[in-house]
């Protein structure tokens, strides 16, 4: 079915209208495209000499492969620990104990709500100074512990909203042959969420690639980072970035089809086609800037019928 | 107790007027990326393939693209190569050059949430329209953007608050903002580090916190019962 509720299927008139339109925006794109091309001609940035450094086996053996190494690195990482966090805080929100409940809530509410930068220059300074570890490995340790806080509290909200997107019957099936509450939660609900979860997870994974590109800002040699250093030594800054973009383009690019493809999956494996479509939604709204705040009518396994 | 006043009689102003910066930067940026992403939604859901293709094209490369990226592309190539000037003042030329990449960034999310509206309206609700004898303009303003408008809101208050964290990162773009300013302070003032951070995350708590609670609160009240 069409990918859109606004219009019907065209009739020939509609049909010849389309036609005549879409030539104009291919002309117009085809015009913007030539008129940016003629911009970076005018200012010599489409020079051979501009562009072959990146051809250079040096380039990419020093620069650009060590920084996407690090940035691979503290994004694994912080994938990892996240995941840890969210668990422990998830379950913590789910908890009926009104201590943990509640000492639970206010971690994951002020960490979503505070910018990861701000984490960022606060332990990469804070960590130094108190030579908790040495100054070397401060901007590291920064990126990694800034970004488990911010996606860890996304992530228990993913769990909290899956568990809660679970039917009714399942905790009262837990109840029916004996477990407590919490046995229940961990054996039955968080492992039938984590399926839920899986589409909006692999999009936040997204957001911790792209944000461990704020390293740079701390002096973490990232690829972007290096990239720079790339584009000062040869005074070739556009190129540098549009190659460091092209390659955070393409990995988050690929993470981000297979979320639609786990989506796809995990929506027929439930047997509710009528969903896939609400439910792919609420996985490409999730990764929305860098706060994938997922309240509980929108995160995964929402809009069941 | 007293380190930590003499920290707000030194800083205060300064923080607070960075702050506003924040502020200022996300406000101009929240009008502009909401149209400019409005326009890309109309594209994406037209029945034109060129537009709904360059739509697609322009949310696949600038929501995968790292904001930083965007900022210091800004400043060094915006600004270094092209000599791109928005003001012949300083700031306010790298504070404009910051807005822009703030819009170009989120954009590409404002559309994907208004587009997600439209697609929280069942295909029931057109053919109903159309089956009552609406054509497609009526169609689409009794019957389908009010549906659509009401879904979107979950997903555009999130995309704000979004942009409230990230204008932070115009710190890349080289305007003076509150991180920069936190900077300073913890450096200056290592003795109440903690606080200063706590202190200066409190201001975005403030903000953003309410602003989450009014889009949920909004969402489920004007929320289409189905």
């Amino acid at each position: 079915m069409s990918s859109s509720v606004l219009f019907d299927e065209p009739g020939p008139k509609a049909r010849r209208r389309i036609l005549i339109l879409n030539i104009i925006g291919i002309i117009a794109f085809v015009a913007l495209m030539g008129w940016v091309l003629m911009v970076l001609n005018d200012f010599g940035q489409l020079a051979p000499a501009k562009w072959l450094p990146f051809t250079d086996s040096s380039t990419w053996q020093n620069y650009l492969l060590p920084g996407l190494m690090n940035t691979l690195k503290s994004a694994a990482i912080a994938v990892v620990t996240s995941l840890v966090f969210g668990m422990i805080f998830g379950m913590g929100r789910l908890a009926q104990n009104k201590l943990i409940n509640g000492i639970s809530s206010v971690v994951v509410e002020f960490f979503r709500a505070v910018p990861v930068l701000l984490m960022m220059i606060f332990f990469w300074i804070f960590l130094g100074r108190m030579g908790v570890v040495s100054p070397d490995d401060a901007p590291f340790v920064a990126v990694v512990v800034s970004l488990t806080l911010y996606n860890g509290s996304v992530v228990a909200e993913l769990v909290r909203s899956g568990v809660h997107g679970l039917p009714k019957g399942q905790r009262e099936a837990g109840t029916a042959i004996g477990l407590t509450r919490g046995q229940s939660l961990r054996i039955i609900e968080v492992p039938q969420a984590l399926v839920a979860m899986m589409p909006a997870l692999l999009s936040q994974f997204v957001v911790i690639l792209k944000d461990s590109a704020l390293g740079q800002i701390i002096n973490y040699n990232e690829l972007l980072f290096n990239a720079k250093l790339v584009g000062t030594a040869n005074a070739n800054v556009f190129q540098a970035l549009v190659v460091a973009a092209v390659i955070f383009i393409l990995i988050n690019f690929a993470l981000t089809s297979l979320a639609q493809t786990v989506q796809t999956r995990v929506a027929r494996r439930r047997g509710n086609a009528a969903a896939t479509e609400d439910d792919e939604d609420a996985a490409e709204a999730a990764p929305v800037g860098t706060t994938a705040t997922i309240d509980a009518d929108q995160g995964p396994g929402s809009g069941k019928q | 107790m007293d380190a930590y006043l003499s920290l707000w009689e030194t800083y205060g102003p300064q923080m607070l007027s960075t702050f506003w910066t924040n502020i200022q930067l996300t406000f101009w940026a929240a009008i502009a990326s909401v149209t400019l992403g409005g326009f890309l939604a109309l594209m994406r859901i037209s029945p034109i393939p060129s537009l709904r293709w360059f739509g697609t094209a322009y949310v696949n490369i600038f929501r995968n693209t790292p904001l930083t990226i965007i900022m210091t592309f800004g400043v060094l190539v915006l600004f270094g190569v092209f000599q791109v000037q928005l003001a012949s003042d300083f700031n306010l030329n790298f504070f404009r050059i910051a807005i822009i990449g703030l819009t170009i960034y989120h954009a590409a999310f404002f559309c994907e949430a208004i587009r997600s509206g439209v697609n929280t309206v069942p295909l029931g609700q057109a053919e109903a329209a159309r089956a009552i004898g609406l054509s497609f303009l009526p169609a689409a303003r009794h019957v389908i953007l009010p549906q659509a408008l009401r879904g979107a809101i979950a997903p555009m208050g999130n995309t704000l608050i979004a942009l409230i964290k990230n204008s932070t990162v115009a710190t890349a773009g080289s305007v003076a903002e509150i991180s920069g300013t936190m900077k300073t302070m913890i450096e200056f003032r290592p003795d109440v580090g903690i606080l200063v951070f706590l202190t200066v995350a409190a201001f975005f708590v403030i903000v953003v916190i309410p602003i989450g609670l009014l889009s949920t609160y909004l969402s489920k009240k004007l929320a289409v019962a189905r």
